[in-house]
């Protein structure tokens, strides 16, 4: 599993995120896709500009919301959405550098703008075979 | 939810039995059906709630309960700070402020009927929506920092309406104790272009008809009569709120051991009232609110100057505005005292009744109005606040239906150009720069939002006033 699996999970009012990856790196990764999502088809997102990220963070699940939040701020200032993510991690320190295009309400049918992302269901966690499985829900 | 955990005090008032862990017990509004549909999660969060220090009286949750994150939506505490009570980030949420304002319009059916179409598109091509949209409002430093001390009364002498605008907005458009020092760069740059904006999602600006009178004393202080037009905004505190919500909840985190404070859900981040962290949290959310009321008010401008361009005799003026997600320094008699409460409403409405100072002359005797929102094709509500309420439920009640289904599902069931043409065929005009977005709030995704308001009226917790039925929608 090279590159990472993500889905939406069920939440009454907001949406859930799950991802699964062989790396810590790549379920970060898919955790970024699974956001673009949430608002638009990852797929029809041009990769014009990139951009990049860090955060610190004590915990691996304190380092998912605050990759996710960081991902939220850099859409919501720059009024960009993006399509691809590459993360580097050292220790407790991610550095992303992600790649998208300014918002075109035409083609993305922007669904809905996301707030910031919780700490309900929140996880991180490496299982028996290795790999790396990280969930959050974000309010929307 | 299971009801063998519940004790049933009324046929509308449902209790957690306080445990050795809990310091308080929850009490749950809603009728045999309802609770019994309401997420287990709901369970789970109020009681998660009870365990917080500091508590006064019990905690509640409303008949439009869902799950939420940290706090159930539709959940109320209030905390004291004399007995060691905490403010929770993650029980006011990210959308500091989020509210509900009604406009008089002066207007009638006919009125609309004859413009419906052009007013929808005016209305869509003026107020921004939606994901990407942008205000023209572009505040410098110091006007930011005015417009959050300030809030809705900073916006009136920028020109944005009237002062009379702040007479019906709850804490007379500004609440005391806004500290924009303590709004971090970060929040206030995610606001620079969002000054005057809807936001997307449940937040929307309605035209509505006013389609019948439950309680006709109320509706004439509240000068509402049937077949009247009126006109909602639903939104909150746009992108600082959000940014606030993200900074402190972080903060409260981190700092919780350091407090002693062992959380149940992480999302129930908080700090003691009394503790630098918890003043400093205060008077950054009173910001967030003085930006909500801000925002709200420069959108109330933006919509009397468009309604005026096709329909110049209109009389565009202020019913109400207020907040469902916000912790409010309020007093309230508990256990046979009268004390000073920090009071968390995260989805739930403040539903002060008659005789209430905070109130005007007008309404004083009638009790608050209570804005109660749909969605898209269903009715919207207002109500008024009860002296029932005031034991009941902390002067609190429902702020709207909560979504039946998520996002997800509705998108595979329905269609937002499909939504579109149905609620076109009711009479019903939607613009949205987003069809899955309309998809995704279509009016069947929500609970029955008559039900929860007839609960919430039987309940004592605030009366029925008047229906409003949508005749434009602008959808985020």
């Amino acid at each position: 599993m090279e590159h990472g699996r993500w889905e939406h999970f069920e939440h009454d009012a907001d949406i859930g995120l799950r991802a699964v990856a062989a790396t810590r790196e790549g379920m970060f990764e898919a955790m970024g896709e699974a956001l673009t999502a949430i608002i638009t088809e990852p797929g029809a997102v041009q990769r014009a500009e990139t951009i990049t990220v860090r955060c610190n963070a004590p915990d691996n699940a304190l380092l998912l919301v605050d990759w996710l939040n960081a991902l939220i701020y850099e859409m919501a200032t720059r009024g960009m959405i993006f399509g691809s993510w590459r993360v580097e991690l050292e220790g407790q320190t991610l550095t992303g550098f992600v790649t998208g295009e300014a918002v075109d309400r035409l083609r993305h049918q922007p669904a809905v703008e996301v707030k910031g992302a919780t700490y309900t269901a929140l996880s991180v966690q490496q299982d028996s075979q290795g790999l790396w499985h990280g969930q959050c829900v974000v309010d929307v | 939810m299971d009801l063998n955990q519940l004790e049933q005090l009324s046929e509308y008032r449902w209790r957690i039995p306080a445990d050795n862990a809990m310091h308080v017990p929850g009490i749950l509004f809603g009728d045999r059906e309802q609770i019994l549909q309401m997420d287990d999660k709901v369970y789970t969060q109020l009681r998660n709630v009870t365990l917080l220090p500091g508590l006064a009286g019990p905690v509640y949750a409303m008949p439009d309960a869902h799950w939420g994150y940290g706090f159930p939506i539709g959940g109320v505490a209030a905390f004291d700070a004399n007995a060691g009570g905490v403010v929770s980030a993650g029980g006011v949420g990210f959308d500091i402020s989020c509210g509900v304002r009604t406009l008089h319009t002066g207007l009638t059916p006919a009125d609309i009927a004859a413009v419906q179409n052009d007013l929808a598109d005016l209305l869509f091509a003026g107020v921004p929506a939606g994901v990407g949209s942008q205000g023209s409002i572009r505040l410098n430093d110091r006007e930011m920092d005015a417009m959050l001390a300030g809030g809705a009364r900073w916006a009136v002498q920028q020109g944005y309406g009237k002062l009379a605008d702040l007479e019906r907005t709850e804490e007379r458009g500004c609440i005391a104790g806004a500290e924009p020092a303590n709004v971090s760069n970060q929040a206030k740059r995610r606001q620079r272009k969002e000054m005057g904006t809807l936001g997307s999602g449940n937040h929307y600006l309605e035209v509505q008809r006013v389609a019948e009178i439950y309680a006709p004393k109320i509706a004439a202080r509240f000068a509402l009569s049937e077949n009247d037009i009126v006109i909602s905004i639903h939104c909150g505190s746009r992108g600082l709120g959000h940014q606030i919500g993200t900074d402190y909840l972080r903060e409260m985190v981190i700092s919780a051991p350091d407090f002693g404070l062992d959380l149940p859900d992480r999302e129930l981040a908080c700090a003691p009232i009394d503790s630098e962290l918890g003043r400093r949290y205060l008077g950054a959310m009173r910001a967030g609110m003085n930006c909500a009321l801000a925002n709200r008010q420069i959108l109330t401008h933006l919509t009397r100057e468009l309604v005026a361009e096709l329909l110049p005799h209109a009389k565009l003026e202020l019913l109400y505005d207020v907040s469902h997600n916000i912790c409010k320094v309020e007093t309230h008699v508990v256990d046979g005292l009268q004390r000073e409460l920090h009071v968390h409403r995260k989805g739930a409405t403040r539903a002060f009744g008659p005789g209430n100072p905070d109130l005007d002359d007008t309404l004083r005797s009638a009790g608050q109005p209570v804005l109660i929102g749909g969605s898209m094709g269903t009715a919207s509500y207002v109500l008024a606040g009860t002296t029932a309420g005031e034991s009941a439920s902390l002067s609190s009640a429902c702020h709207g239906a909560g979504r039946a289904m998520s996002r997800r599902q509705a998108r595979r069931q329905y269609g937002g150009r499909q939504v579109i043409d149905e609620l076109a065929s009711r009479g019903i005009v939607i613009r949205s720069p987003s069809n899955r977005g309309v998809a995704e709030e279509a009016p069947l995704a929500y609970k029955d939002v008559d039900k929860v308001v007839e609960i919430a009226d039987r309940a004592g917790l605030a009366n029925k006033v008047a229906r409003l039925e949508p005749l434009i929608c602008i959808k985020g």
